[in-house]
């Protein structure tokens, strides 16, 4: 209620001042009008006394003063023409100090002061000095500010500067800078005061007012910053000194930040460079409570833009150590903001590192360095406060990333993994993935083992369970995702030679090994193929390794890739390690290894025997085993037997019959291999047929006792296709009498079937393309035609 | 030109000219009827001198005992039931007993006359200058005329002028240093200063400067003083912080000042004070008052000054 009434007696406030300005405005007209002088200054002194006003807030006040400002520019358009009011401006300069008030009187000379110094009847820098001085007459910080304010606008064109028609005679670039630094001074001084002028309950409202005012003291800065002649000499030796001593001195939060970063904006950053050691040092002397983290992130973005945009001038960055610079000041102003979150402090870390990735890319010394800082910085905070930093910290790992497009560099950074280690086992696993998905993104290729160790040392966070991490509940996606991640990233290491690969298959397994019984399904896999890569690359390059002392032989390697699959036992997960063994098994047998191929197969059979007991699991699995078995060359007919024989026994005991029916069929091509005469034995061929036939037989029948109805004769089908690719293949066992046989068999089935309608090709789509197969084959003539003839349907 | 406003109708009209009535320096003066006239401007040790007409009215002779011509320097305390003391008096007999019957001039002249005082209008006294014609005739009572002038002495640039610097304050409240350029100032000078800040623990509001006239009257057991307030400039505005310094120009050609007279005659005497005045938000006043010497410089004696 009150801050309403407050509000609205402002406007009211507000409204009197502006009608006491129009009413005056009135009469000021008319006097300039008939060119009287005494009139004229009588009604412009009173139509300024309304800015004496102290109950208005800075915002109200600017209106105030932007229409008094209005008339003070057809005031000194009169005061120039001596000719109407016959009075030289000497005279005009001490008549308005007549004024009894002093606000009005000091909106008067510095009018005049502007007539006075263009006219160059004094010296500019008299003027500017007195007008400077007098100004000091008015100490409440709004109606100062604004005071001074017009001071700074009416002069701006009057300044002695280089070039300018007031320059020369005793009126030097100098004395333009030090009235400007007089006039920010004194407003700055002004503007400090400003929150010691209300009471304490007010504070939060003036702290606002304030920052409405910001901009009247900065524009001195930005004055000086456009006077031509502020060379970089008059701008190290003279201005910042005295700005800094300012900002240092008026021992105020808002203006410190305020102006620190006004320095910051309007000075070229050539001169930024040049004075930065001045400049940064005046940083830990401010207040503990400034926001010097925006300050320096602001000039550390500047420079590296300068940098950036112009690449000759790097030495000059390494001349002057911009770098160790920027660096102690940041160590230093922590150490003096003690209260600075460490949110602050990451934020500084970012933009420095920021910076050197930017200005000095080659240097990873610059980047470990900072890294080294953070460390530190980290070192003894408990994670929990680490934690609020997190966003910050990622920004900071991430920044080499990004810049490198290449981790392989980011891996020479000591400090790099001991940041890592201070985050959160979360952030880690983010900051992981990050890792990861710049190698995936950049195709970067890992290529030694030592910068592979680095690598998985940094991404630890999702090759295991951190301390304290386990009992996490983790989002199954998410895992899978991380985990794909991992998986993914294997591929991307690699080295030409060999041993070097090895190694850091070596070096891959053993982060890998730890992962537990979640992660190794997925970890396994990628690594096992990895080296089942290498097998074949030693394969091929020297046919046959003879020389036992290479590490990289591919009997090692067969010997690690046992030890690799054998971990998946503890998971388990006998499916995927099954499958594994006999991809190694092939590879054992494309280089060759009798006894390494047997012994995987051997590991897959008893996993089949002790693991898998899932029927359909065991369908898959036996169809793999028969699958990979025929495709071996490498076993002698000892071995060979063995395994066949123990395959097509497991085929027989698969639980349901048309799953065994369909094994024992497929057991058939163990014993006729196209490409290996000495692999064809017709006449186990047909006894895998012939049993496959009795247990369809026997699926027919026990459907129709269970069902009523025997089934589809798909089987049958099958079997009779099994015949067709032998008979084909020349199996002198399969005569075509057996197969016409056959599709009597599967047409007697047919109509046994209970169905009273007549059998049709279009009840049975695959056996009706078999037949017209075998018709096709029959008219086809030539050799094979010939040997089809026998078969009638 | 003045007529006689007598109880009776003027027998006569009697002029007083000066004889270099056109060249001289004329200054305003205010009559007691509140009226301001333009009045010629003497030194001590002039001449004056110039001539007295006297025409009678139409058709009329006028029979007179004699016309003299007195020059009076006259200090009127108003608070003594409007007494003249007459501290200048010199006379000229300007005719004999006879009678007039046309227009008729008498030269004069009062050479090398000592006129010490200067023409002063306050607020209890007045001194003032005049010329005053006397024609006696035995019966329907004299003819007197009266001729006001003004005279202004100048003093030389004095040759000592310290400035005057002083620290005052209020213990653990407000110490203030104030400094005036000097301790003589001519009437068209200008007063430069400044004001330090070396302790503020109240909040100052404004701070003027005040320029104060004292005038005396009386001697003794008796004397009057009076004091009235002849400028109030604002120094100052808003709240000073510890060490801040104000700056002070004031200009004194604005104000009608006279220049510090000191026991004029016995009679009276003006002293001026600048007073400096510290205003806070509870508009309680902080002063302190300080004597200068005012003094009346030439003209020509005044270089160009500015600021």
């Amino acid at each position: 209620m009150v801050i309403v009434n407050g509000m609205e007696d402002e406007d009211k406030w507000l409204a009197e001042g502006i009608a006491g300005i129009q009413h005056n405005a009135v009469c000021l007209h008319r006097a300039l009008d008939s060119d009287n002088l005494r009139d004229a200054l009588k009604y412009a002194a009173q139509l300024l006394s309304e800015l004496r006003t102290s109950r208005l807030s800075p915002h109200k006040y600017y209106e105030l003063y932007m229409r008094a400002f209005d008339e003070m520019r057809r005031l000194e358009i009169f005061f120039k023409e001596e000719d109407r009011h016959g009075c030289s401006v000497v005279d005009l300069h001490e008549l308005v100090q007549h004024a009894g008030n002093v606000l009005p009187r000091l909106y008067l000379l510095c009018t005049v002061g502007s007539v006075y110094i263009k006219s160059k009847e004094a010296l500019a820098k008299d003027v500017l000095k007195d007008l400077v001085e007098m100004c000091r007459a008015v100490q409440h910080p709004v109606r100062g500010l604004f005071l001074r304010s017009y001071l700074a606008q009416i002069s701006r064109d009057k300044l002695p500067d280089i070039g300018s028609e007031f320059e020369g005679e005793g009126d030097t670039v100098m004395d333009a800078v030090e009235f400007v630094l007089q006039n920010f001074t004194e407003m700055n001084k002004l503007w400090v005061r400003m929150q010691h002028q209300g009471p304490f309950i007010e504070k939060q409202k003036l702290e606002k007012e304030r920052n409405e005012l910001r901009d009247l003291v900065g524009k001195n800065l930005h004055v000086i910053s456009q006077i031509e002649g502020v060379d970089l000499d008059i701008y190290r030796d003279t201005v910042l000194p005295k700005v800094l001593e300012q900002i240092i001195n008026c021992k105020d939060e808002l203006a410190q930040y305020y102006l620190m970063d006004c320095m910051i904006q309007v000075f070229p950053d050539e001169y930024h460079l040049k004075t930065l050691e001045t400049l940064l040092g005046a940083c830990p002397q401010l207040l503990p409570t400034v926001d010097l983290k925006t300050v320096l992130s602001q000039l550390m973005e500047r420079l590296s833009n300068y940098a950036s945009s112009n690449p000759e001038l790097l030495p000059e960055f390494l001349q002057v150590e911009a770098f160790s610079k920027l660096s102690n000041a940041i160590g230093k102003v922590i150490a003096a903001q003690v209260d600075m979150p460490i949110v602050g402090t990451f934020t500084l870390y970012v933009s420095l590192l920021t910076f050197t990735l930017r200005v000095h890319p080659d240097q990873l010394d610059y980047v470990d360095q900072v890294l080294g800082s953070c460390v530190k910085k980290l070192s003894g905070k408990p994670k929990a406060e680490v934690s609020k930093a997190t966003k910050q910290v990622i920004a900071l790992l991430s920044a080499p990333l990004d810049k490198y497009d290449d981790i392989v560099r980011a891996l020479t950074l000591s400090n790099y993994p001991r940041v890592m280690d201070h985050l959160d086992s979360g952030p880690n696993k983010v900051m992981a993935m990050v890792i990861i998905n710049s190698i995936m993104k950049n195709k970067t290729c890992v290529s030694t083992s030592d910068k592979v160790e680095v690598l998985f040392e940094l991404i630890k966070g999702l090759l295991k369970d951190l301390d304290g991490a386990s009992t996490e509940e983790l989002d199954d996606e998410d895992f899978n995702e991380e985990q794909n991640s991992v998986a993914c990233l294997m591929h991307m290491l690699y080295n030409d030679d060999p041993e070097e690969m090895l190694k850091i298959i070596c070096t891959v397994w053993k982060h890998v090994v730890v992962g537990g019984s979640r992660r190794l399904p997925f970890t396994v896999p990628p690594l096992v193929f990895s080296a089942l890569k290498l097998v074949r690359r030693v394969q091929s390059q020297d046919g046959d390794v003879t020389d036992e002392e290479s590490p990289a032989t591919p009997r090692k390697i067969f010997q690690l890739l046992s030890q690799i699959i054998d971990a998946l036992s503890a998971v388990p997960a006998p499916e995927l390690a099954l499958r594994l063994y006999l991809q190694c098994a092939e590879a054992a047998n494309d280089c060759e290894l009798e006894p390494v191929a047997y012994d995987l197969f051997t590991q897959a059979f008893v996993l089949y025997e002790e693991e898998i007991v899932d029927s359909k699991a065991q369908v898959v699995a036996i169809h793999l085993i028969i699958g990979t078995l025929q495709r071996m060359h490498v076993f002698g007919v000892e071995n060979r037997d063995t395994l066949t024989h123990k395959a097509t026994g497991y085929s027989a005991k698969l639980l349901k019959k048309p799953d065994q029916c369909r094994a024992v069929y497929a057991c058939s091509h163990l014993f006729w291999i196209d490409d290996q005469d000495s692999n064809k034995d017709g006449e186990r061929v047909l006894l895998c047929l012939k049993r496959s036939l009795r247990i369809a037989n026997a699926a027919q029948q026990m459907s129709n006792v269970t069902r009523g109805i025997s089934g589809p004769v798909t089987l049958f089908v099958e079997i009779l296709n099994k015949y067709i690719y032998f008979f084909e293949k020349g199996n002198p066992q399969i005569s075509p009498s057996a197969i016409q046989d056959l599709i009597e068999l599967i047409k007697t089935e047919l109509q046994s079937d209970g169905i009273t309608l007549p059998w049709s090709p279009a009840l049975d789509p695959f056996l009706t393309s078999t037949l017209r197969y075998i018709k096709f084959q029959k008219q086809k003539g030539g050799a094979m035609g010939e040997k089809y003839g026998a078969i009638k349907l | 030109m003045n007529y006689i406003i007598g109880a009776f109708k003027p027998a006569c009209h009697v002029t007083v000219t000066f004889s270099d009535e056109k060249s001289r320096k004329k200054v305003a003066l205010k009559k007691e009827d509140g009226q301001t006239v333009m009045v010629p401007l003497f030194r001590s040790l002039e001449t004056i001198s110039g001539r007295v007409s006297v025409e009678p009215v139409l058709g009329k002779k006028v029979e007179h005992n004699g016309i003299k011509m007195e020059l009076l320097g006259q200090i009127e305390m108003y608070l003594d039931r409007g007494n003249f003391y007459d501290f200048t008096s010199l006379v000229r007999e300007l005719d004999i007993a006879g009678e007039i019957y046309e227009r008729k001039t008498f030269p004069f002249e009062f050479s090398n006359v000592e006129m010490p005082y200067e023409t002063y209008n306050g607020l209890n006294v007045r001194l003032r200058y005049v010329l005053k014609v006397t024609i006696n005739r035995g019966y329907g009572g004299s003819v007197v005329q009266y001729q006001d002038f003004v005279v202004h002495n100048y003093t030389p640039t004095p040759t000592i002028n310290s400035s005057i610097k002083m620290e005052v304050g209020i213990e653990d409240c407000l110490h203030i240093e104030f400094e005036y350029n000097k301790s003589k100032y001519h009437l068209k000078d200008i007063i430069l200063g400044k004001i330090y800040f070396l302790l503020v623990r109240i909040k100052i509001k404004n701070m003027d400067l005040e320029i104060r006239r004292r005038e005396s009257t009386g001697s003794g057991s008796s004397t009057h003083v009076e004091t009235e307030t002849l400028a109030k400039f604002e120094l100052m505005d808003g709240t000073p912080v510890r060490g801040e310094s104000i700056p002070i120009r004031l200009f004194l050609s604005p104000y009608e000042l006279t220049p510090t007279y000191q026991n004029i005659n016995n009679k009276f005497s003006v002293k001026y004070f600048l007073n400096l005045v510290l205003v806070d938000e509870e508009d309680r006043r902080y002063f302190k008052q300080q004597e200068i010497t005012l003094y009346r410089l030439a003209d020509s004696a005044r270089q160009g000054e500015t600021l």
